[in-house]
């Protein structure tokens, strides 16, 4: 112990600190691939239940070792890198999707006392992440040197980009309502109650926010990038084992943390539903906690689940015509009506 | 324990020497063990699955047919076209965060300012919908 303590003080302020940083992140990022892992057990067993199945029971205890199961399965299975295709671009495609699924999160204020990075440019640090998720589309899509990879790639591309700019404009909306680029002072504007949540004076771009998030990661009804009918799986259909795991894992990992997006933006984030209820003051429920910030993207991750179990496909043309003609006026409208409370005080949320 | 002190650490000092870039070091390690992690599973699956190619499992896929041409193909220009008005819309919404930030020191005349420039941006919405360029069927 004596030595440890030895060595720990002989490191340097600087490594010291980056080592204390290093053992934060794993502590953000083992809860966080462990969610992943179970958000598909989730999402077999929800859909089971909805279509009035079981889903998954074999493996542990109801099931609850199948995520683990399958991990072991893919990691056995050979890794087809197909002739013709850029073997570079091909391996290093998944990479460029799962690293800003994961990096994200050091911005993420995932409770009142803790975020990772407390950086004044958050949302910026967040756009800029989540926009360099669809390069690994389209450069999966394009190494592989396949058809269906190829059209899948390219309607991914398309639909992201569009939808982007919808969520751009709603964040637009979300800073002028808390005059901050920074997540946890975005989250602190919120303080009041459930009334003064964004989701209430916010309520067309939380809406938009969210069903754009859902057409961002491809996930249905939006997902014609995938399309099984028509184009096999799209843009990682040559993709097998482990490199096809790490697309799976960073589209979870995506719908994750859009949904913890959706709640730190427009739901209050870590902040109690119960704050301001005379009686509950400082107990569990009226605390803002870590607790509410789990419960409320929770809550997004069963629509994600939801959504796909209800929603038939939508046409591409459909989502095109969505992102373009629907979304972005009235975010567009929004906006302004927004400003306009703004500047003239318009009580009760923007006095 | 000496031989912990010498240039590693001293670098990291420097790096987060200015309270700007200090705020910024989490961010950074964060992006460095995400790569880290990825490049792990990658060469993981390298490791533990088998690796015995043939021609057949080598070409691409194609519902079971020889693929009669060229993956390489051509592909219809709207995509083109989108990604160009991407361009555009995200370029404004760049401009509009730091007024968003600011819009309750600037008020009335930042409020005014955006709008005609949001105007601006309207018109030029109103024209690509009317020529077609939002059409996909």
């Amino acid at each position: 112990m004596e030595f440890l303590t030895g060595l720990w003080n002989g490191l340097g302020e600087g490594l010291q600190r980056s080592i204390i940083i290093t053992l934060q992140i794993v502590a953000i990022m083992l809860p966080l691939i462990l969610s992943v892992a179970y958000l598909t057990l989730a999402e077999r067993k929800v859909i089971g239940y909805i279509q009035n199945r079981i889903g998954p029971n074999r493996v542990g205890f109801k099931g609850l070792l199948q995520p683990f199961a399958d991990v072991i399965k893919l990691l056995v299975k050979e890794i087809v890198v197909p002739a013709q295709s850029n073997r570079f671009l091909f391996v290093i495609a998944p990479l460029l999707s799962i690293i800003p699924a994961l990096a994200t999160w050091a911005v993420m204020p995932v409770s009142p006392e803790f975020v990772l990075a407390d950086i004044n440019a958050g949302v910026l640090y967040v756009l800029a992440l989540t926009s360099l998720g669809v390069y690994g589309v389209i450069l999966a899509g394009w190494a592989s040197n396949s058809k269906y990879a190829l059209l899948g790639a390219m309607r991914s591309a398309a639909q992201i980009v569009a939808y982007e700019i919808a969520m751009g404009f709603a964040l637009v909306g979300v800073l002028m309502a808390s005059g901050s680029l920074n997540l946890g002072e975005i989250v602190r504007a919120q303080e009041g109650s459930v009334l003064n949540w964004f989701w209430l004076p916010l309520l067309p771009l939380f809406l938009i926010y969210f069903i754009s998030g859902v057409a961002e990661t491809n996930r249905a009804p939006f997902d014609v990038a995938e399309g099984e009918s028509e184009i096999v799986a799209g843009f990682h259909v040559e993709y097998s084992g482990m490199a096809f795991a790490v697309f799976f894992l960073a589209e979870y990992a995506n719908i994750i943390l859009i949904s913890a997006l959706t709640a730190t933006f427009f739901l209050g984030g870590w902040l109690s539903p119960f704050q301001g209820v005379p009686g509950l003051g400082d107990t569990f429920l009226g605390a803002s906690s870590f607790f509410w910030f789990a419960l409320k993207t929770s809550f997004f991750l069963f629509c994600f689940l939801w959504f796909r179990a209800t929603f038939p496909r939508y046409r591409y043309d459909q989502i095109m015509r969505l992102g373009w003609k629907v979304f972005i006026p009235i975010t567009i409208v929004w906006l302004f009506v927004e400003g306009v409370l703004i500047v003239f005080d318009v009580a009760p949320w923007f006095d | 324990m000496g031989v912990a002190r010498g240039h590693p650490s001293d670098t990291v000092n420097v790096l987060i020497g200015s309270s700007m870039l200090e705020n910024y070091l989490p961010v950074l390690i964060f992006l460095g063990i995400a790569s880290v992690l990825g490049a792990a599973l990658v060469s993981l699956g390298f490791v533990f699955g088998p690796r015995r190619p043939d021609s057949e499992k080598l070409s691409p896929y194609e519902c079971g047919f020889e693929a009669f041409e060229s993956a390489r193909m051509k592909f219809d220009v709207r995509y083109y076209l989108v990604a160009i008005l991407f361009i555009i819309f995200d370029l404004e919404i760049a401009f509009l965060f730091p007024w968003a930030v600011s819009l309750d020191a600037s008020g009335m005349a930042g409020m005014v300012a955006m709008a005609v420039f949001l105007l601006i941006l309207v018109v030029g919405f109103i024209y690509e919908w009317k020529k077609g360029a939002l059409e996909w069927d």
